[in-house]
């Protein structure tokens, strides 16, 4: 298991943002977002318990990524409830809402590690930012964290020379550098090979288990998200349109989930995008 | 007039007042970065070790193209200057005539142009990418202010770097002219010095030099970072975002130089 920063670190911390022990990890209720004039999310209510991996999921473009920019306090609501251990997110102060940061974690989907920073280096970023621990405790945290994504022996290596599977992990690493209580994963799966698709799930139920954090997956890799989450709730035009654990899931009969898990071309999302009528549109110029 | 001509001056109107309205709030955007910037410049220090990072980055690494630009500016400066002055018989005046140059002007405005062209297109393309590959979001989700980390060091980097430049590409241009006036065309080497020495003061000519390439460092490097910033987070965007820091950078140089000339230098009664 990953060794831990001083329990002070988050003692302090948490005092610093007043969270609620006894609150759930997330919880949104009716939260609707826009960007400009164009609806993204639309009363969306889910509540992710304390210690759980829970699944959010839907098409490219259905507002799964806003989701976690409002958890994480980078976008506001426009109408609705962002809660964060019982803290509203959009209503904190800066220094509240960094203090709230750094008991998070997150996976960008490309692993957004810093190009001018080796692997070494990138998962001692938030450790030298936020701590005053010494050089040999961070190189033994660092190593710690590394052993357990498996790449140890990648710790001098550039983000050039990775991997895209590679550079996940080491993103992995970083992101629990400071044993966060939130960890969120933004499409972790995507583009990896079957191998690193399956080693990435892996760590990610095995870390959640092992530093008992609560873990948020934003992706639409239904199959490997089934393996390792406790429950999924699927959005489809910044609504939510159906939820349950993987068992419902898979036994579900609803047609959005039926499409989704069978993969299908057409259903309730449907292939075309709405559009006149394709033969109004073809004879427009004709008299 | 009919409806596709009124449409038609509509449309161009809308497009003028559009683009009036767009860069005045780009203009006030950018003056709140600058107050931000200062404002977390404190921090910044903190970590004195990054901007000397972007000191290195920006100034050590510009040193080539500076000082070999100095020596030709400085050598065709020589060349030029003493054709004209022959004809007045006032040749051994070609080492004031070169300093003054080079120290008011072109030492400043030459820096700042190749400034902005090296450092300032790179510190844009840098941040760009550092925005398109979610860097700066990974940084504030980590609680780590990008402002504080990244924009503030590179700033100071600039403004700290352009003078040192601009002195150095002053004093590489007269050693330039040097060659050429005195050891090319055989001008006295005391009177090259010697009316160097008597024409020009360190009050002001120095001293307004400095301060010129001083606003030039502030204005470029602020250009520069609030351009990477504020790029749109694509290849096309961040293509863009450097190309508008050189012209926007360059214009700014030339457009500062006259005012801060107009003011410095009013109707030659230094």
């Amino acid at each position: 298991m990953p060794a831990a920063v001083p329990a002070e670190f988050h003692t302090a911390l948490t005092d610093t943002c007043r969270l609620d022990p006894d609150a759930a990890a997330i919880e949104l209720a009716d939260v609707s977002f826009a960007y400009d004039r164009r609806p993204v999310l639309r009363g969306i209510t889910m509540t992710v318990p304390r210690g759980k991996i829970v699944a959010i999921m839907g098409g490219s473009g259905c507002g799964k990524t806003t989701i976690l920019r409002l958890i994480g306090g980078q976008l506001k609501p426009k109408s609705g409830k962002v809660l964060v251990a019982g803290q509203s997110v959009p209503d904190l102060e800066p220094d509240a809402l960094y203090a709230l940061r750094r008991r998070f974690g997150m996976l960008f989907q490309f692993g957004a590690l810093f190009t001018d920073m080796s692997v070494f280096e990138n998962i001692a970023f938030p450790l030298r930012e936020h701590t005053e621990l010494p050089e040999e405790l961070i190189r033994d945290l660092v190593l710690m964290k590394l052993q357990a994504v498996g790449l140890r022996g990648a710790a001098q290596f550039m983000p050039a020379e990775l991997s895209g599977g590679m550079a996940r992990r080491v993103a992995l690493a970083r992101a629990i550098a400071l044993d966060p209580m939130l960890v969120m994963y933004d499409e972790p799966f995507a583009g990896l090979d079957p191998i690193s698709l399956g080693v990435v799930g892996q760590i990610i139920r095995q870390l959640n288990d092992a530093l008992g954090t609560t873990s948020v997956v934003v992706t639409h890799d239904v199959y490997e998200s089934l393996k390792i989450v406790d429950y999924l709730y699927f959005v489809s035009e910044g609504k939510i349109v159906a939820e349950g654990t993987p068992d419902a899931v898979r036994a579900s009969k609803d047609p959005f989930v039926r499409q989704f898990v069978d993969g299908e071309a057409d259903g309730p999302v449907p292939f075309h995008y709405p559009a006149r009528a394709y033969s109004k549109e073809l004879f427009a110029n004709v008299q | 007039m009919s409806s596709d001509v009124m449409f038609g001056v509509a449309h161009f109107l809308r497009r003028i007042g559009g683009a009036v309205t767009g860069s005045i709030s780009r203009l006030g955007f950018a003056s709140r970065f600058l107050v931000a910037i200062v404002w977390h410049s404190p921090q910044a220090f903190r970590r004195i070790h990054l901007t000397i990072r972007e000191i290195y980055f920006a100034g050590v690494l510009s040193l080539v193209i500076i000082l070999m630009s100095g020596l030709f500016v400085g050598m065709v400066l020589s060349l030029q200057g003493y054709e004209t002055l022959k004809r007045y018989g006032a040749d051994e005046q070609l080492g004031i005539l070169v300093a003054l140059s080079l120290v008011r002007e072109l030492g400043p405005v030459m820096a700042g142009l190749l400034f902005a062209s090296r450092a300032g297109s790179a510190i844009t393309a840098e941040i760009g990418l550092m925005k398109t590959t979610e860097q700066l979001a990974a940084m504030e989700m980590m609680a780590v202010d990008p402002l504080a980390r990244v924009i503030a060091p590179r700033f100071w980097g600039g403004v700290v770097s352009l003078p040192l430049l601009a002195a150095l590409f002053s004093a590489f241009g007269i050693f330039g002219g040097y060659l050429v006036g005195v050891r090319l065309i055989g001008i006295d080497d005391g009177a090259f010095w010697g009316q160097m020495k008597a024409g020009v003061d360190f009050w002001p000519d120095v001293t307004n030099g400095i301060i010129k390439s001083l606003v030039f460092g502030v204005a470029v490097s602020l250009i520069a970072v609030f351009e990477g910033y504020d790029a749109k987070p694509t290849a096309e965007g961040v293509s863009t975002a450097t190309t508008r820091t050189v012209v926007m950078s360059s214009l700014a140089i030339l457009a500062l130089d006259f005012v801060m000339t107009v003011f410095m230098f009013r109707g030659g009664a230094q």
